[in-house]
């Protein structure tokens, strides 16, 4: 397989911050590759360093095989959808599609054709002669893209392209810019800090965070196995549950959490026993009075709220030692009957659970439920 | 309802009047002026001979042409080296040290103009600064003539209006988003493409205004011509002067302020005309 985009132990530093810190990934030809991180992680300046825009302190990026150190954003086979897409003004949409061909020296009728083409494949047939501020958010976001897509470039750097735009057109967007990556085949690096964009759209995405890769995967090895503590946090959802090892081997570990209830449950790390650990416990991996409890890591809750949000609804619930935990709803009609104040069961394989070591200081996830 | 609009009378007052009283009277007094003249009997009556003279005495309307022309260029040369200048500040600088620059920028105009120009002569005469040193490493053996020459007022016309051109320039190129200069060179622009389709279309009313203002300015001194340009280069200020002063006439000087108004405006129309541009627009 081809490597489009290969970066090696990249590093930056500003001052005394590491914005960058030595960084290693490979992006094969025609994938989509998503950098996943808190705002501050140091994804746009690794992206701006792709795109050329600064230079690494150490390490090399190479672009199907050449190296780019000292070559300027102009002359590499890269290009960047900005954040706010940097559309220009005072252009129409044809002269902004335009504007790189020209500097390419393309002649006239070539450009007028690759300029209706490229429209015709972003789906804005006809826009040629509007002007950028007559566009929506959503057509402005095609035009940005058909802008860099129309120059053919090897790699296609997108820098949260999607945060501007309101929840519905998103949505919506995430499904056409996967479709659009499938149908014209180039390279696509995504940067966002949207754990739900990273996923849909991606082939493999890398999580960072203080300038660091924690993991990079399949959207599916992330969200079933995370590597690292901030991994489990940040993708999808965890309740996390403080508690001490009893036993462990490589594979498994029994918990005993600081209520007093004993887990078997998936060991992410090394584990000592007698150590304190934290388990992360996904709302959708606890089955609400299960049938069978054989296997499973079973225990009972009071239900303090419903939290009803359609396809996403969960109960809020706390264990009898006081823990709150969210747990997953499933809107099939079978659970209807909860309401706040009873106690119901819940089960959940050790399979679907995950323990590392505890943190000294753990940065607080905003949706995780607080002790 | 009626408090409000008597605020608002009070508010207006001083600018109506100092419109009325500064501007539009005494300029009505001159219209007047300027279309009466003595006929062969010496009586003051209505004529239409001081615009006749104008365009009928070459050495009027080829001063005024001679005028327009010098303040095109030093227009011109304001506006290259007023980019530069405010791209400077506006995006290479660190933000805290472009109060600074602005500042320096500012400073040569607390002093007078008079000051300023006069400033230029130590430094360009034959015994002065420039020739002393030019002379002292060899360069020249006889002192060069760099003062009273057009190249020399144009240069005091251009150093008088440079502060005119960079403050609006740098007012319109700070609402400039960096991304589109980073977004041109990303899809392959050159310097000298990204300066000629992204920066200076943005710039545009900026450069319009500036122009505008160091047009008039330089079209209505009369210091740095008269004191930089000397002798034999008459800008049309002086022939103004002249007629009001040297000849006492002021009927034909008050149809010569008309007509520096009037051209002047002509020649600011084209231009807007001819960039596509609205006064409003740029005014706004």
């Amino acid at each position: 397989m081809d490597i489009d985009l290969r970066v090696t132990r990249c590093t930056k530093t500003f001052g005394t911050f590491r914005a960058v810190d030595d960084v290693t990934f490979d992006v094969p030809a025609g994938s989509f590759f998503s950098i996943l991180g808190p705002s501050g992680c140091g994804k746009t300046t690794l992206l701006r360093m792709v795109a050329g825009f600064e230079e690494p302190d150490s390490g090399t990026i190479a672009i199907r095989g050449r190296d780019m150190r000292g070559v300027p954003p102009n002359r590499r086979p890269a290009n960047l959808v900005f954040q706010h897409l940097a559309l220009f003004p005072m252009m129409t949409v044809a002269g902004n599609i335009a504007f790189g061909l020209k500097r390419r020296k393309v002649d006239a009728k070539e450009i007028a054709r690759r300029t209706g083409d490229i429209l015709d494949r972003v789906g804005l047939p006809g826009y040629g002669d509007k002007r950028v501020d007559q566009l929506s958010g959503g057509q402005r976001q095609r035009v940005a893209i058909a802008r860099c897509l129309v120059l053919e470039p090897l790699v296609l750097l997108l820098d949260e392209p999607l945060g501007a735009l309101d929840l519905k057109l998103r949505e919506q967007m995430k499904v056409e810019l996967k479709k659009l990556q499938a149908k014209v085949g180039t390279t696509f690096v995504y940067i966002t800090h949207d754990q739900s964009e990273a996923l849909v759209m991606s082939d493999a995405v890398a999580v960072m965070n203080k300038g660091r890769f924690e993991q990079t995967g399949s959207p599916q090895d992330l969200y079933r196995s995370p590597e690292t503590p901030f991994v489990a946090r940040f993708v999808g959802e965890n309740n996390v549950w403080p508690g001490r090892v009893e036993t462990s081997d490589a594979r498994r570990a029994v918990i005993r959490t600081d209520e007093g209830l004993v887990f078997a449950v998936r060991a992410g790390a090394a584990l000592t026993p007698g150590s304190r650990a934290d388990l992360f416990l996904r709302p959708e991996a606890m089955r609400i009075e299960p049938r069978e409890t054989e296997g499973l890591n079973a225990f009972t809750v009071a239900v303090r709220t419903v939290l009803f949000d359609g396809a996403n609804s969960r109960l809020l619930t706390a264990t009898p030692g006081g823990r709150e935990l969210l747990v997953a709803l499933p809107q099939n009609r079978r659970f209807d009957h909860i309401e706040p104040g009873q106690n119901i069961s819940v089960g959940w394989h050790p399979e679907s659970g995950v323990c590392f070591p505890a943190e000294g200081t753990v940065p607080d996830a905003p949706e995780e439920p607080r002790p | 309802m009626r408090r409000s609009r008597l605020i608002l009378w009070i508010f207006l007052a001083p600018v109506l009047m100092w419109l009325a009283l500064l501007i539009v009277l005494p300029h009505l007094d001159l219209l007047v002026m300027s279309f009466r003249a003595k006929d062969e009997y010496g009586k003051m009556g209505f004529s239409l001979r001081n615009y006749v003279t104008f365009f009928t005495e070459p050495i009027y309307w080829l001063t005024f042409v001679r005028t327009a022309v010098y303040s095109v260029i030093t227009t011109f040369f304001t506006f290259v080296l007023a980019m530069p200048v405010a791209f400077y500040i506006v995006k290479v600088v660190r933000p805290r040290f472009r109060g600074a620059l602005l500042t320096l920028v500012l400073l040569p105009f607390w002093v007078s103009e008079l000051v300023r120009v006069y400033g230029w002569m130590i430094l360009l005469r034959e015994s002065g600064v420039v020739n002393f040193l030019l002379k002292k490493i060899g360069l020249v053996d006889a002192p060069i003539r760099m003062l009273y020459t057009d190249a020399a007022m144009v240069m005091g016309l251009v150093y008088t209006s440079m502060l005119f051109m960079v403050v609006p320039v740098i007012s319109v190129m700070d609402s400039l988003d960096d991304s589109l200069i980073e977004a041109a060179c990303d899809l392959g622009g050159s310097t000298w493409s990204i300066w000629r389709e992204i920066i200076l279309p943005h710039c545009k009313p900026g450069i319009t205004s500036g122009a505008i203002v160091v047009f008039m300015l330089s079209l209505g001194n009369y210091l740095t011509p008269n004191l930089m340009g000397g002798k034999n280069s008459l800008w049309f200020t002086e022939q103004i002067y002249n007629q009001f002063i040297a000849s006492f006439n002021w009927n034909q000087g008050a149809a010569f302020g008309f007509l520096l108004l009037v051209l002047s405006s002509l020649i600011i129309w084209a231009g807007l005309r001819i960039s596509r541009q609205k006064l409003g627009e740029v005014a706004s």
